[in-house]
């Protein structure tokens, strides 16, 4: 106790009795100045303009349809995933293998499609979705099966299973489902059009997939706010002793957390194969299932706020990619940047939830 | 009140910069890269932009180069190609396999812009595909372990099983045993073309079951420090990698890009650029073998025929006679392997131990 | 074949591991999940191996490591402790901060070589046949690794410091009332973690590969994260852990060298499939899992609640 002022000489934080609205909005606003004025000095430092390099990151790429279709792309995988991570963790349902349910879901969406390649028929996309979301759905299960069954610790599982369902991909890539005509390079065939997600935007990339994440995130809100389902997932994450004294069985909430994140999660993988790549490759992740636990955090585990913390993430690299063409700023600054982004994002979210007073006025009051 | 004319300020004062940012580009030709992995990776993509950097020097104030790094095969790679083409550039240097059909879908939005795809087989009319043939090399260091190998046994650290990779394994052994028929080869696969740690200890387990000649088809310079520290010898890859292994190094294979990039960029400047399909070895210089060193003068002098010989045409690696693993014949006698079978080679020759996943 | 070298590899395979698993294993017994391992071992690994290029001093170089990536970790406390921010994200925040600024301090060291660090040998002691290999002929982090882990072993079961340190993880509320500093105990532990990483990224730097380039962890630290899950949070079970992945991954490359008819991915999934299995042969018996995982893991601490 008496050494905590070394670390907080000024300050100390109340807790809110209700979250604030108010700060609810002010909070993401004070981390983005933070982030622009550390951005200026990280840029200078770089040699750039910094208020151009500001714009080339964060404006630039949402100034023409196109760029705002493509944010939307991006955006759609991290906001599938991590309704479904935000949903298990408000439990304490520790998912950290999104990224294996979502190859599964690629695998298993994937294989469908090239098994259904010369079908011409309007019902190969559902089913190509359905099995792309069973995959991640039954990839999520081993773990909550490991779990309920004999305790073991979900972290591990699904961790690992991630690193088997990536290299599972590639085996079957290298080798079984290999492009026939692909000269055995690492490629499966193109899917045929009834296995592809329509395009909503001419010339874009968007697709049906965006739908389905609004959707996704629509039925979640109602899930969390307003079923019984939700109310026990909140209860079980904030007091499981009080949980466990009304009845709820913590196995079911674990079998149910990880079905709805790995199918979620599995529903992004095949969205994304049969959306913007149209086959499947070695590897179909640049990482978005790792990325979505962020998203899931930054979006205060609601899915409106997954919504917006996916954009953000998203925009983040898009911005990243054209700060490399138009001022040439290296990959590695991108990275640095977007750590200082969330790292100011996560602690400016302490203001929402927590009210400053200084020190003396809290201790006065004690006394 | 004050607050909202601060926000309107630097707001114009950003588009300003912004158009005066478009104002000035005109006088260049903009060259765009885009690479799979990082510029410090110091295998693939450091030497790709080696070649970028190639082109800046010799076009000077022509060019302005563009480069974007750890652009991951997928979605993504279609972006930020599509975004280069819409910036402005005109020659645009894709440098994986994996970027193959982005490349070709953004080509066909942009047809004034030339795409220059590495190593994939699909091309357009404004789509060149180039690539280096690399097993000449590999069947050169095969000599070279043919007649420096004690225990007949190399080790072999693969990355994927990909034909690139399986061509330079058996051009490897085809070099060894055109030498010394005793030659085989052990390969582990390590699944990733980028993990030093790894990398190492597969080196080290080959040499452990008795290898004394080590090589490797992923990026980094462990394999060969490993040969160094256990007192084996071994190849560079990609880059000469001398530095990390100066008693071990026998040589390296390096890839080349420079003067095909700077040719290829002086024909879209100069218009005389057209769609093609090459595969550039010794002879063109896109494949380079790094000093011989560490082997005794004979051998020096062999490997130095072989390499003259490839390079004037008179020696091609995949010479019939070429037995599979089973003792077929795949290519007859005086005849050589076609493109078909070198573009997706996928068997293994005789003497490579294990098999070759279907 | 000799065992011995094989042995040797295995050695130097899991060292990493059992380094940065170790430096996790406090932080999470403190209560706090810093899932920033990765960003903290690369950090380290740049900053031992520019040190040790720019002064040629070992010890030099393996200090500058060990406090770089405790230097990291106190970006992750000041942010998950003081203003509360989630530990999950902070962490994963703090690997991407440490791959860009790894990479952009590295971009000067691509390509530069390195002489490995001399060993540290025991006069007359190694050279006692094969036991005298496995045992003493090793460089100084080795030692190191298996020295921490013992202590940290020791500290948490034997000492009242490390009472202390459990009773903050078990419950930051009982430990708040008996008078101990909540804050000041896990800000100790996440350093801790972050000085062990760095230690493992030195060692991945400096000795598995004396060279830098970018991402050269390749998710040794996710690994570690997941050992110490594995180990049940209790010291000889990590290093155990880190052992046998290291085994495994080892074996299989010695098993592919031999020619084995199996797809390679199915041989690299090996140490990943292994970890689960002996994981829930091990969590079977729940009582004793739950007294050794911290309750309070992941949850901020705030004085007021």
């Amino acid at each position: 106790m008496s050494l905590i002022p070394q670390f907080i000489p000024k300050f100390v934080l109340e807790t809110r009795v209700e979250v604030s609205n108010k700060w609810v909005i002010l909070s993401p606003i004070i981390a983005i100045i933070l982030t622009l004025f550390s951005g200026i000095i990280i840029f200078s430092l770089m040699g750039k303009d910094p208020l151009l390099a500001l714009y080339t990151f964060f404006i630039q790429p949402v100034t023409t349809l196109f760029g705002v279709t493509e944010l939307l792309v991006k955006a759609t995988p991290l906001v599938l995933i991590g309704v479904g991570l935000a949903i298990g963790f408000k439990a304490n349902v520790w998912n950290i293998g999104a990224e294996g349910q979502f190859t599964m879901g690629a695998i298993f969406g994937g294989g469908a499609a090239l098994l259904c390649n010369n079908i011409e028929s309007y019902l190969v996309l559902p089913f190509v979705l359905l099995l792309g979301i069973l995959g991640g759905a039954f990839w999520g299960a081993i773990p909550a099966f490991f779990k309920t069954r004999f305790n073991a610790n979900e972290i591990l599982t699904s961790l690992m299973l991630s690193y088997i369902a990536v290299l599972f991909l590639s085996y079957l890539v290298h080798g079984p489902w290999r492009d026939p005509g692909g000269f055995n390079f690492p490629e499966s065939q193109l899917f045929s059009d009834y296995a592809m997600l329509p395009v909503l935007v001419e010339n874009s990339r968007l697709n049906l997939g965006s739908v389905f994440a609004i959707l996704v995130v629509l039925l979640g809100w109602i899930l969390i706010a307003r079923s019984i389902i939700g109310f026990q997932l909140r209860v079980v994450g904030l007091a499981p002793a009080a949980a466990h004294y009304a009845g709820f069985k913590h196995s079911g909430l674990v079998w149910l957390s990880f079905t709805i994140s790995g199918g979620l999660a599995g529903l992004a993988g095949i969205a994304e194969v049969s959306g913007p790549i149209g086959q499947l490759l070695p590897s179909v992740s640049p990482g978005y299932g790792f990325t979505a636990i962020i998203v899931a955090f930054l979006g205060r585990l609601h899915p409106v706020g997954v919504l917006f913390a996916s954009l953000v993430m998203a925009l983040s690299y898009i911005g990243g990619e054209n700060a490399q063409i138009e001022i040439g700023l290296p990959a590695a600054v991108t990275g640095l940047f977007q750590g200082v982004l969330l790292f100011f994002l996560l602690a400016c979210d302490v203001l929402v939830r927590y009210r400053i007073k200084s020190s003396s006025f809290i201790s006065g009051k004690r006394s | 009140m004050r607050i909202k004319s601060f926000y309107r300020e630097i707001l114009l004062s950003l588009i300003a910069i912004a158009l005066s940012g478009v104002g000035f580009a005109n006088a260049e030709t903009k060259v765009g890269f885009v690479y799979v992995g990082p510029i410090g990776d110091h295998g693939w993509t450091y030497r790709h932009d080696v070649g970028r950097l190639a082109v800046e020097k010799a076009l000077g104030a022509k060019v302005k180069t563009t480069f974007v790094e750890s652009v991951k095969e997928g979605p993504d790679s279609e972006r930020v190609i599509r975004q280069l083409a819409a910036t402005g550039h005109k020659v645009i240097f894709t440098t994986s396999f994996g970027f193959m059909n982005p490349t070709l879908k953004v080509a066909k939005k942009f047809p004034d812009v030339k795409f220059e795809h590495a190593t994939g087989y699909k091309q357009s009319k404004n789509v060149a595909t180039f690539s280096g043939r690399f097993y000449e090399g590999r069947y050169i260091a095969g000599v070279i372990a043919g007649k420096i190998s004690k225990t007949n046994k190399i080790g072999y650290v693969a990355s994927f099983p990909i034909p690139e990779v399986v061509r330079g394994i058996n051009a490897f052994l085809l070099g060894a045993r055109s030498v010394n028929p005793d030659m085989s080869i052990n390969v582990v696969w390590v699944n990733t073309w980028y993990d030093p740690g790894k990398e190492g200890d597969a080196a080290k387990a080959l040499i452990d079951q008795g290898a004394d000649i080590i090589t490797q088809h992923t990026d980094s310079p462990a394999p060969l420090q490993v040969a160094e520290n256990r007192g084996v010898k071994g190849f560079g890859q990609a880059s000469d990698m001398i530095k990390f292994a100066p008693k071990a190094q026998l040589s390296a294979i390096i890839d080349d890009w420079d003067s095909y990039y700077v040719e290829r960029t002086k024909a879209a400047i100069d218009g005389s650029w057209n769609s093609q399909d090459v595969w550039l070895g010794l002879k063109e210089g896109m494949v380079k073998m790094a000093p011989y060193t560490n082997m005794p003068n004979d051998v020096v002098a062999l490997a130095q025929k072989t390499e003259d010989a490839i390079r004037d045409g008179s020696l091609h690696p995949f010479s019939g006679p070429i037995k599979d693993q089973s003792g077929k014949i795949v290519v007859e006698a005086g005849k050589v392997a076609d493109s078909g079978m070198l573009l997706g080679m996928n068997f293994y020759v005789e003497g490579v131990q294990g098999s070759l996943p279907k | 074949m000799d065992l011995l070298p094989v042995i040797l590899t295995i050695i130097t395979a899991s060292t990493p591991l059992l380094l940065a698993a170790t430096g996790e294993l406090i932080t999470e017994k403190s209560g706090v999940l810093n899932l920033g391992v990765e960003g903290m071992m690369l950090i380290g690994a740049i900053a031992a191996f520019a040190t040790a290029v720019s002064t040629g001093s070992a010890l030099l170089a393996i200090l500058a490591g060990a406090f770089s990536g405790a230097l990291v970790a106190s970006i992750f406390a000041v942010l998950t402790l003081i203003f509360l921010a989630n530990q999950v994200a902070t962490g994963l925040a703090l690997t991407i901060f440490g791959v860009g600024l790894s990479a952009l301090i590295g971009s000067n060291f691509v390509g530069v070589a390195l002489e490995p660090l001399p060993k540290l040998n025991v006069d007359g002691l190694s050279t006692i046949p094969i036991l005298g290999k496995i045992l003493f002929n090793h460089d100084v982090l080795v030692y190191l690794s298996f020295g921490m882990i013992f202590l940290v072993g020791w500290f948490l079961s034997k000492t009242r410091a490390g009472l202390i340190l459990r009773a903050v993880g078990e419950s930051h509320d009982s430990a708040h009332a008996l008078g101990y500093s909540i804050i000041t105990v896990r800000y100790l532990a996440v350093i801790f973690g972050g000085f062990m990483s760095g230690l493992g990224g030195s060692y991945l730097s400096l000795v598995y590969t004396p060279l830098w380039a970018e991402n050269m962890t390749a998710g040794r630290g996710w690994i570690a994260l997941a050992l110490v899950v594995f180990g049940t949070w209790r010291a000889g079970r990590v290093a155990f852990g880190a052992y046998l992945f290291g085994t495994i991954t080892i074996l299989q490359l010695h098993v592919q060298g031999w020619g084995i008819n199996i797809a390679s991915q199915f041989m690299t999934m090996l140490p990943y499939i292994a970890t689960i299995v002996v994981l829930v042969l091990i969590s079977r018996d729940k009582g004793r899992i739950r007294m050794n995982a911290p309750q309070c893991i992941g949850k901020p601490f705030h004085p007021s609640k």
